[in-house]
């Protein structure tokens, strides 16, 4: 095995031994230093982590599949907002007056369509312009949040919907609805890059454009397609987390796209693209949700725990670029 | 075989590129089951004619024909249905990929919903891996693999479909003898299945060995076809060169000054091991060598861009640490690098910036960049290399080759080196630029420089050099002096023999 | 082998480069028939003067785009920077609190450095992720609550945001003035011009002598250089401040940076032309403001200039309107 599957391997199993030590970690810091009573790993703690991961969690993984084609989408912080308000504020719509409780489908549709035209749009202007992702997506970045402000200035936009509330904070076989949706959508993407032409595509263009060019494959419908995803998928969290919350601010989402982004780069998805799996950035999503929920446990406030996770994004970075390089035998550019 | 059709023709094509015109009307047939080589120097039009065989180009002018039928390659993949299959130099494979994914690459077999047929795609692969009598397995990663199974994967890719024709552009660069063996076996069967192979390559020794027939190129043009059965490598030589450039050997030699550079027992990891060699004021010392011999990694570290394992180098007689490009420059070393567009010069910036930059640090007004400073060694240097340019102002990547390669050495010269390193320094550049630069690194020798020129051109090398290191995987076989050099002792050298072995 | 010059793609490059000129002129003078307001001169005062702050960050992000990076943290930068030393008045007096600000925020100017210019880390990465550590950290500094100076009328410290000179507003004589300094710096100074190869080409750069870690690391301190004066001007000028007053900045300034043409792959642009691109950007905001549009579309209008601007750019370069991408 040479020294590139080597590092493959360590990769790939780093963010699990990762997680592990956390988990220790803050279990004995939390017997000394935790501020309440109970301990850190009690399963209902962990259930809860789970439905806590779910909103970044979802985006994270359309944003895996982004990076992997050498992409990167900023905007999807502004479409989950976006998205939220259009769940919430069509429920109170006339037209849906006289259908009760049926509107929340209907809603529910309405706002995972508009997460896919968002991400269309961003989709297109890539694949007809030509202008690199991270351009046009800190474009629409800009230009989604404005859409938002829009609706409603800077008022939230509220909906309470009982039936809603319940179905999301409801249980099923013992996992919350969003800890569902969270796993499902996990199950359904892992298929796609493990199973089906598309997801192989998308390791072929990431990994070598050219080559998957000059074999044929074509480029521009597949980065639609996976913006159209991650618009959807960006919706689809919006809707989990906005069913159970009722009331979206025009400011919400803010730098969702960085935390996506740190979850999958710490699972061990490289920022050039070309590498990286589903799985992986599942582990990196728990790992950073246990990092908060540990941080809080022992008593650090949101700042620390922002500043934490910004250090660890570094550290990760540091490490993508030197796992990256020959070693020894390579330039000093 | 008269009767025979040719499995493909092309006639007549032109190619143009703002301001080159690569391909000047070039015709070439290819019989089924011929291993037809194309030769030429670099730059003279190979690539280029075997792009728009492979459908990476479109001709200008001139047209391709298959068995008679007149066809257009509108694209690789329509070059590889039509049964045209390109063989790059660059190794175009995804290597996250398996090698099945790889040989299959945008045509992956299909169940219901996208899905890939997984039995397929592995039945199907291994079956051809079994008809290449390949190692390794259909499952693999293709980055694990060794670059020579890399090349295997390639040629896999050609036999998905039957193909008429494969092209394979330099294929030997980063080989070892036992595994050339293994492609000239395979490249054996393709050719009794009825397959024409055009095989592009610099390497003598090869040609002679497997092709049918050799054509050559030279600038563009189409120069004659020989059988390679009735022919030598003088009359080869000939064709390519032509007589327009003077490469005689180098008997002029100067008067030897002090050593100015002394490597002792440098080694880089696997790059190089135990090189030492030594440069003297006055003389042109030639490293030669087939890619991957480490010639460039050498220079690299002594310019400061790779550090070296072990080892010492001696500048004047004084060790030095030399641990950048910075510490090299201020020790008055300089180079010339093999990739110019790409290492050598910023091409958005203009002439006189580019030469000027190692230095702009100290051609100051106050706390300002002298103008008046810069356009003087701008000036000087254009008159004395003759650079062709509408001013100092234009746009360096608006240049041709030739010149842009004389504004690096027009920027190195104005360093007034102890020590200057020339990488590939006529690589891509035209004929008349090319002696040019072969005189101008004459003169330097006469004026006393010490010169190190790493070259891949073995003409090139034998006229500008007052010695040869000859170099092979990373080892120094043997120094010649250009009285006693060979051209059969230089290809045995860095083929791998030793002075001390029996050919 | 023929040496034609590339003449015809520089040629298509300046139609594009004129593209956005006339398409400016167009606007304003649409905008100039749809208000007449527009053209009156205190609205044309109003604009320069409160493009000024906006100025004042673009012309450090400039340095770093000529580069080769980005800066996305400019804006929370300056947040931070505008408590800082609204907080630091009233503690140390305006004398002291001015160059504590400015040390800090060079302090943070120089950690990004290091991380993108020595480590180098991606650029963009590390800069969205300082966005997110500064406005923490200026929300740790000022508690949650706004900034406000006790004694507004007594201060000299107004001066900056307030004052007036011969006539002229001191904003846009500070931004005036930088812009004059930044501008020698990058197009007459041995450090611009290395700034140009580094971003031009890196790797020839380094094979050129140029230290590039250092080179790279310079810009960030420029930049921030710039957002603290851009903190002072804001402070001085409401004396009072929330802590969230810079938000969205950083996409305003690289749009007004990307509209004077810099190419955000490095190794083109100059302070002239950003300046163009802020009061471009000014003016357009302005004169859609004065029609009617709400105040949040002008995100969305940004956001269209951005993408517009780069599109042309690229269409210029490659020589075709549409990608080549299949």
């Amino acid at each position: 095995m040479n020294a590139e599957s080597r590092n493959n391997l360590v990769k790939q199993g780093a963010i699990w031994v990762f997680i592990l030590f956390e988990l220790a970690f803050f279990s004995i810091a939390g017997e000394f230093l935790s501020v309440s009573e109970k301990a850190f790993m009690d399963f209902d703690n962990m259930l809860l982590l789970l439905k806590q991961s779910a909103p970044i969690g979802i985006i994270a993984l359309g944003m895996t599949i982004i990076m992997i084609n050498g992409n990167i989408d900023l905007s999807v912080g502004a479409t989950y907002a976006f998205s939220a308000i259009v769940l919430l504020d069509s429920m109170t719509w006339p037209i849906f007056q006289g259908l009760g409780d049926w509107v929340i489908p209907v809603s529910w549709m309405l706002a995972l369509l508009t997460g896919t035209v968002l991400g269309a749009i961003n989709g297109l202007i890539v694949w007809k312009t030509g202008v690199d992702a991270f351009i046009v997506t800190l474009g629409s970045m800009l230009g989604y949040r404005g859409l938002v402000f829009m609706y409603n200035g800077e008022q939230p936009t509220s909906h309470l919907n009982w039936t809603l509330v319940d179905f999301a904070e409801a249980q099923f076989l013992g996992l919350h609805t969003a800890t569902w949706f969270l796993f499902v959508a996990a199950l359904a993407l892992w298929l796609l890059m493990t199973r089906t032409v598309h997801g192989r595509n998308a390791y072929a263009i990431g990994n070598n454009r050219e080559a998957a060019v000059n074999a044929g494959i074509r480029v521009g419908p597949h980065f639609l397609i996976n913006f159209m995803l991650i618009g959807f998928l960006a919706a689809l969290s919006a809707v989990v987390f906005y069913s159970e919350s009722g009331s979206v601010n025009p400011n919400d989402g803010m730098l969702y796209e960085l935390w996506a982004i740190t979850a999958v780069v710490l699972g061990g998805t490289k920022l050039a693209g070309g590498y990286g799996s589903i799985i992986s950035t599942i582990g990196g999503v728990i790992a950073i949700q246990l990092l908060r929920k540990g941080l809080g446990h022992i008593g650090a406030d949101t700042e620390t725990v922002n500043l934490v996770i910004g250090l660890i994004l570094i550290a990760v970075l540091f490490l993508d670029r030197q796992l990256n390089r020959k070693g020894k035998e390579e330039l000093k550019i | 075989m008269t009767d025979t059709l040719p499995a493909l023709r092309l006639e007549n094509i032109v190619k143009t590129f703002p301001g080159v015109r690569a391909l000047d009307g070039v015709s070439f047939t290819v019989m089924p089951g011929e291993v037809h080589a194309l030769m030429g120097e670099n730059g003279a039009g190979k690539s280029t004619l075997m792009k728009v065989l492979g459908g990476i180009y479109q001709p200008d002018e001139g047209r391709i024909y298959m068995e008679r039928q007149p066809t257009v390659m509108a694209s690789p993949m329509e070059a590889k249905a039509k049964g045209v299959v390109f063989i790059h130099q660059e190794l175009s494979l995804a290597d996250e990929l398996s090698v099945a994914e790889n040989i299959f690459l945008g045509e992956l077999p299909r169940k219901s919903f996208g899905r890939v047929d997984w039995e397929k795609l592995f039945s199907a692969t291994d079956r051809i891996l079994k008809t290449l009598n390949v190692s390794f397995d259909a499952r693999k990663r293709v980055g694990d693999l060794s670059i020579a199974n890399q090349q295997m994967v390639e040629i896999a890719r050609a036999l998905t479909v039957d193909p008429r024709a494969v092209i394979f552009d330099e294929p030997t660069a980063s080989l070892t003898d036992a595994e050339k063996v293994v492609l000239f076996d395979v490249i054996a069967d393709l050719r009794s299945r009825g397959v024409g192979i055009i095989y592009i390559s610099h390497r003598m020794e090869e040609i002679f060995k497997i092709t049918d027939r050799i054509s050559v190129l030279r600038d563009g043009q189409y120069r004659g076809t020989l059988q390679t059965a009735a022919t030598n490598e003088d009359e080869v030589t000939q064709l390519m060169i032509g007589r327009s450039l003077d490469l005689s050997r180098n008997d002029q030699h100067a008067e030897l000054g002090d050593v100015a550079l002394e490597v002792r027992g440098l080694s880089c990891g696997s790059l190089y091991r135990d090189v030492s060699f030594k440069v003297h004021r006055g003389e042109v010392v030639g490293f030669y060598g087939l890619v991957g011999a480490g010639r460039t990694e050498i220079v690299e570290t002594v310019f400061g861009l790779r550090a070296p394992s072990s080892g010492q180098i001696l500048l004047d007689g004084q060790e030095v640490r030399i641990n950048s490009p910075v510490d090299a420059i201020r020790l008055g070393i300089s180079l010339v690098p093999e990739d110019r567009k790409g290492q050598g010069l910023v091409l958005g910036m203009n002439c006189r910036d580019n030469m000027t930059l190692p230095q702009v640090d100290d051609l100051k007004a106050g706390p300002f960049v002298s103008d008046g400073a810069e356009v003087a060694i701008f000036d000087l240097y254009r008159d004395r290399l003759d650079i062709r340019t509408p001013g100092w102002r234009q746009l360096v990547g608006n240049l041709s080759g030739g010149n842009q390669q004389k504004i690096v050495i027009g920027k190195w010269l104005s360093m007034h080196p102890n020590v200057l390193i020339v990488d590939e320094p006529t690589r891509g550049i035209d004929v008349g630029s090319k002696s040019e630069i072969h005189n101008l690194i004459r003169g330097l020798a006469q004026q006393g420089y010490a010169v190190i020129v790493v070259s891949s051109e073995m003409p090139e090398v034998l006229h500008v050099s007052d010695r040869i290191v000859a170099m092979y995987h990373g080892r120094i076989m043997r120094e010649f002096t250009s009285e006693e050099v060979t051209e059969d002792g230089l290809v045995q050298a860095i083929s791998g023999i030793s002075g001390d072995k029996v050919a | 082998m023929a040496e034609l010059t590339k003449g015809k793609r520089d040629i298509g490059g300046v139609v594009a480069r004129q593209g956005i000129l006339i398409a400016f002129v167009v606007f304003m003078i649409g905008f100039a028939l749809a208000n007449e307001r527009f053209f009156a001169v205190d609205n044309i005062f109003g604009v320069i003067r409160s493009s000024a702050i906006l100025g004042v960050m673009a012309l450090g992000v400039t340095f770093v785009v000529i580069g080769g990076n980005l800066d996305l943290s400019v804006g929370s930068m300056m947040s931070f920077s505008t408590i800082v030393v609204l907080d630091l008045h009233d503690k140390l007096g305006p004398a002291l609190a001015i160059p504590a600000m400015f040390a800090m925020t060079l302090g943070l100017g120089a950690f990004i450095g290091f991380l993108v210019g020595y480590l180098k880390l991606n650029s963009l990465i590390v800069t969205l992720g300082m966005l997110s550590a500064i406005h923490g950290l200026t929300l740790t500094y000022s508690g949650g609550q706004n900034m406000d100076i006790a004694d507004k009328e007594g201060t000299w410290f107004s001066v900056f945001g307030q004052g007036v000179i011969a006539g002229v507003p001191v904003p846009i004589l500070m931004f005036a003035g930088l812009a004059i300094v930044l501008s020698v710096v990058l197009s007459k100074t041995p450090f611009g011009r290395k700034v140009y190869a580094v971003g031009g080409n890196g790797t020839a750069a380094t094979f050129s002598g140029v230290p590039r870690a250092r080179v790279v690391f310079y810009t960030y301190l420029v930049s921030a250089f710039c957002v603290a004066t851009a903190g002072l001007l804001q402070a001085s000028r409401s004396l009072g401040s929330q802590n969230t007053v810079g938000q969205g900045m950083e996409l305003e300034v690289l749009a007004a940076v990307i509209l004077g043409g810099a190419s955000l792959l490095g190794g083109s642009g100059t302070i002239f032309k950003t300046v163009i691109g802020v009061l471009i950007l000014g003016f357009i905001q302005n004169g859609l403001l004065l029609m009617g549009l709400a105040f949040y579309a002008q995100y969305v209008v940004t956001w269209a200039i951005i993408i517009l601007a780069v599109w042309l750019d690229i269409a210029a370069k490659r020589g075709r309107l549409w990608s080549p991408i299949a």
